[in-house]
């Protein structure tokens, strides 16, 4: 366990441990999406097996985080202002235009032996959600990166074929971006 | 016919098993590549009733999403409303009382007993036996009489809430329980005798289809299929929850990884459940069937949930992902049956048609839950 | 007897044996149904009429009344000649079958040649409606079909071999005269042929699967091929192969009476002998080819093909070997009785 914990810190971004009463995963782990098939390699050797892949679109979140962070500064700017008597500045509108959008991708792995949960996670740009297939350390991830390709438009290179998998033959929308409306 | 059959230089063609065929059992189509009766390859074509529950998911509150949960599997739904309520009183921290506890486990095992009994008369119909089918019913509407009358529903389930269940069982429903195992202990050994010791069934099943454990593995295959493989995993002892610790029962584990491993997996299943029954039935505690500090409208923190319960097919995960608001942000579920079928394509490679039929029905497929 | 009243005789049991053949067939159907119903702790069909005796009436009507669909790119000649010749030469080979000692269409000397003679162009009929449906399902199912009646009409036509060597004739009425009691069965005729049960055996199993009956139904595996070489039938099409199916159940079972169970004759010489034995030991046969197909699940092409090639011929030819060497030693006297 703890090897596996290391392996996967030298490749991951950030490895941290979580509640697993409060969250169901034991280990959290961010890597870059080009290291996808890396974490996969290393959670392949130590046995564990894949449960699912999918995506999270957060569409608007960079501009909602950027906005809550402006308008906790502007509070502190205004509480200081208040307090030093002077007059309360006006607050500036937050320019959201240059922030860039991101998509998430999960996968869950699992081991047959023993109770430890690992998820591993990286972030896409939305507007060109691209990243490495992982089909052939796990022929399993064949199917569930179809069906994330099919709901979120996420590209998987080396994924052998993306048409359409559970939608109609002829869909060309991806009905879990936020975006989407029927 | 196709070109492809008829011309002298192409000695395979291609077959569509389905998406209306009887052993498909619903609206699954397989493309199979056959050079006469043998298989070439076999590509599962899916999504002929995908209904995207998890987009509705998002447009419906926390509770608002119960019935679908019991639309995805309609021969385990209690399974699947097992997952979804775990999965969401994890992530908004609900207590549930132990008496709802039991008599979740109660109904949940029952409902595994049907679905495994329906599987069993199903995959012998397959095969081409008949008559096993009429008697598995016969034993299936007792369980469904059972579960309506506390449910009021005899498929389509809707029975779990946050931190309970809807409805309390009554003594009916207990002396009922008692007597239909009582009755399905009876029957089980003629099953044995005029089926699993069939020669027929023997020779079709022995050696045929067979799984490695590994490929179990690299598919993420779980439930019978992976335990028919030797792999010793079933969440219901590997990653404890609800009441189960305190049961005394036993995970079947067979090594072979054919058909013949798959299918006694499940009928010595159908054992072990009824011995949770039994316990549980001896030790239900008396006490409330609901919690009662569950807000009306749930709105679980930030953050990612995952959970899994052991459906009659394998592993059902839900993923919940919340932004604080009284509806999921995303709702991933994760369905043992697609994971399974996933390995038919590699594992029918080279099979003869007959045998690679016998080995889709024994990985018991319902295909609603596959497409979602 | 003169020609003229001959061509009579011929005529009225011609129509009285395809009568015979088609509501046999529609009552054979309801007993099949009744049958698997009570094996199924089900009670079959009982609306239509008392205990459901009309209902296969409304089946005919109902098979009768619907249109016979074309689909495209069917071989139109080949699509229509195949169900008649599949019912034509079932009802032909009732002709040389002894109802009783004087209800015989045509008592002909090389009969029980003629019976197989006729069997074998049944094959003939299901390959064609196969090949002719433009249908994968039916192709496969047509060449199962092919495979299976070649495979199992060498240990059949072995074992029937064998009865002809005991019985001197194959003229089936003569062969009834042989059994004049339950002891001269030739089942249970030892003096001939150690092997008489084995015979018995061999020569049902055969005609199982000479029928396509189940464990054997590989042709119409609905679980596999749909319903196979008859997929794409509809209406009296499909009927007049079930009329067929049936009517070679029958076929195979009386000549299982015949050779083996003495026909028409009484088991006890104090009961006379008659039709009603004939078909009171055909009908017997029939329930227990409808228990075995409501008991057993279906086997495979592989498993079937085995059980004719590595079983069941080796078996008869010892038994021929065997019936043989007894003939020469022992010789029965008058060659027969």
């Amino acid at each position: 366990m703890e090897e596996l914990v290391a392996r996967l810190e030298e490749i991951a971004a950030s490895v941290s441990r979580a509640d697993y009463d409060a969250k169901g995963y034991h280990l959290d782990v961010t890597v870059a999406p080009d290291d996808v098939e890396k974490a996969a390699l290393v959670l392949d050797e130590a046995g564990y097996t894949l449960e699912a892949i999918t995506g999270v679109d957060w569409l608007g979140e960079a501009a909602r985080k950027a906005e809550a962070e402006a308008k906790a500064a502007y509070a502190a700017a205004k509480k200081a202002a208040e307090e030093a008597g002077e007059e309360p500045p006006e607050m500036e509108p937050v320019d959201t235009s240059g922030l860039k959008d991101e998509m998430e991708i999960v996968y869950d792995y699992t081991s047959y032996s023993h109770l430890f949960r690992v998820m591993v996670r990286c972030r896409v740009d939305r507007d060109n959600p691209e990243l490495p297939s992982i089909h052939q350390v796990f022929p399993g991830a064949d199917w569930h990166e179809k069906e994330t390709h099919d709901f979120f438009g996420i590209v998987f290179t080396g994924n052998p074929d993306l048409s359409p998998f559970l939608l109609p033959e002829d869909a060309d929308y991806h009905p879990l971006r936020k975006d989407f409306s029927a | 016919m196709s070109e492809l059959a008829l011309s002298p230089n192409q000695e395979t063609f291609v077959l569509n098993l389905g998406p209306q065929h009887p052993a498909t059992h619903g609206v699954l189509r397989v493309k199979l590549v056959m050079d006469g009766e043998y298989i070439v390859s076999a590509e599962p074509v899916l999504g002929y009733i995908h209904r995207m529950h998890e987009k509705m998911g998002e447009n419906r509150t926390w509770a608002q999403f119960m019935p679908n949960t019991g639309r995805l599997d309609y021969l385990g739904a209690l399974s699947y409303n097992h997952g979804y309520v775990k999965a969401v009183e994890r992530a908004a921290g609900i207590e549930v009382p132990e008496r709802a506890e039991y008599i979740r486990v109660i109904t949940v095992e029952l409902n595994r007993i049907a679905s495994h009994l329906l599987w069993f008369g199903a995959f012998v119909l397959d095969l081409g036996g008949f008559t096993p089918l009429l008697y598995a019913f016969d034993d299936r509407e007792m369980i469904l009489d059972l579960l309506e009358s506390v449910t009021g529903a005899r498929l389509t389930f809707c029975y779990f809430r946050f931190g309970g269940v809807y409805n309390d069982i009554d003594d009916d429903f207990v002396t009922g329980t008692r007597e239909f195992i009582k009755r399905l202990r009876k029957r089980l050994p003629d099953y044995h005798n005029l089926v699993t010791k069939n020669i027929i069934m023997i020779k079709r099943l022995k050696d045929v289809g067979v799984i490695s454990a590994e490929m179990c593995r690299k598919y993420g295959a779980t439930g019978p299929v992976a335990r028919g493989s030797g792999i010793d995993y079933d969440v219901r002892r590997s990653e404890p929850y609800s009441v189960y610790p305190e049961f005394d029962f036993d995970i079947p584990v067979y090594h072979e990884g054919d058909s013949m491993a798959r299918y006694m997996v499940r009928m010595d299943e159908i054992e072990q459940s009824m011995r949770i029954v039994e316990q549980a039935l001896d030790r239900l505690p008396d006490g409330p069937v609901k919690a009662e500090k569950v807000p009306k409208i749930i709105k679980p923190a930030p953050g990612d949930y995952y959970s899994v319960v052991e459906a009659a097919r394998g592993t059902f995960g839900v993923r919940l992902v919340s932004d604080g608001t009284n509806t999921p942000y995303r709702l991933k579920l994760r369905s043992p049956t697609f994971s399974n079928l996933s390995l038919f394509g590699e594992a029918a490679r080279g099979m003869l048609l007959a045998d690679a039929l016998a080995l889709m029905g024994s990985l018991d497929l319902v295909i609603p839950e596959i497409d979602r | 007897m003169n020609a003229s009243t001959e061509v009579y005789r011929l005529i009225a049991f011609l129509v009285g044996l395809i009568a015979f053949a088609a509501l046999n067939a529609a009552y054979l159907v309801w007993l099949e149904r009744k049958v698997c119903g009570h094996i199924q702790r089900r009670i079959g069909p009982k609306e239509v009429g008392p205990y459901g005796l009309l209902q296969p009436i409304a089946d005919g009507i109902k098979l009768m009344t619907k249109q016979v669909m074309l689909p495209p790119q069917v071989d139109p000649v080949l699509f229509r000649i195949a169900p008649a010749l599949v019912l034509i030469p079932a009802v032909m080979s009732f002709v040389v079958i002894p109802f009783s000692e004087n209800l015989v269409a045509r008592e002909i000397n090389v009969g029980l040649l003629m019976v197989f003679a006729f069997a074998s162009v049944n094959v003939l009929g299901l390959l064609v409606g196969g090949w002719g449906s433009a249908n994968k399902y039916a192709v496969i199912s047509a060449a199962r079909c092919v495979s299976q009646n070649v495979a199992y009409e060498i240990p059949m036509l072995i074992t029937v071999i064998t009865m002809v060597m005991i019985t001197g004739t194959m003229n089936l009425n003569e062969i009834v005269m042989q059994q004049p009691d339950i002891t001269r069965w030739y089942v249970f005729r030892f003096t001939a042929s150690p092997l008489a049960p084995v015979a018995f055996i061999i020569f049902f199993i055969c005609s199982l699967a000479e029928t396509n009956r189940a464990p054997f139904d590989l042709g119409e595996a609905e679980s596999e091929l749909i319903a196979g070489f008859h997929t794409e039938y509809s209406g009296m099409g499909f009927g007049l192969f079930f009329m067929g199916e049936y009517a070679n159940i029958v076929i195979g079972t009386s000549l299982a009476t015949i050779l083996f169970l003495g026909g028409w004759q009484s088991p006890v010489p104090f009961i006379p002998g008659g039709w009603w034995w004939f078909l009171a030991k055909v009908y017997f046969l029939i329930f227990c080819v409808m228990w075995i197909r409501w008991t057993y699940p279906r086997t495979t092409l592989w498993g079937l093909l085995n059980l004719s090639w590595k079983i069941l011929i080796p078996i008869s030819l010892l038994n021929l070997l065997l019936t043989g060497g007894m003939l020469k030693l022992m010789p029965l006297a008058g060659g027969a009785g």
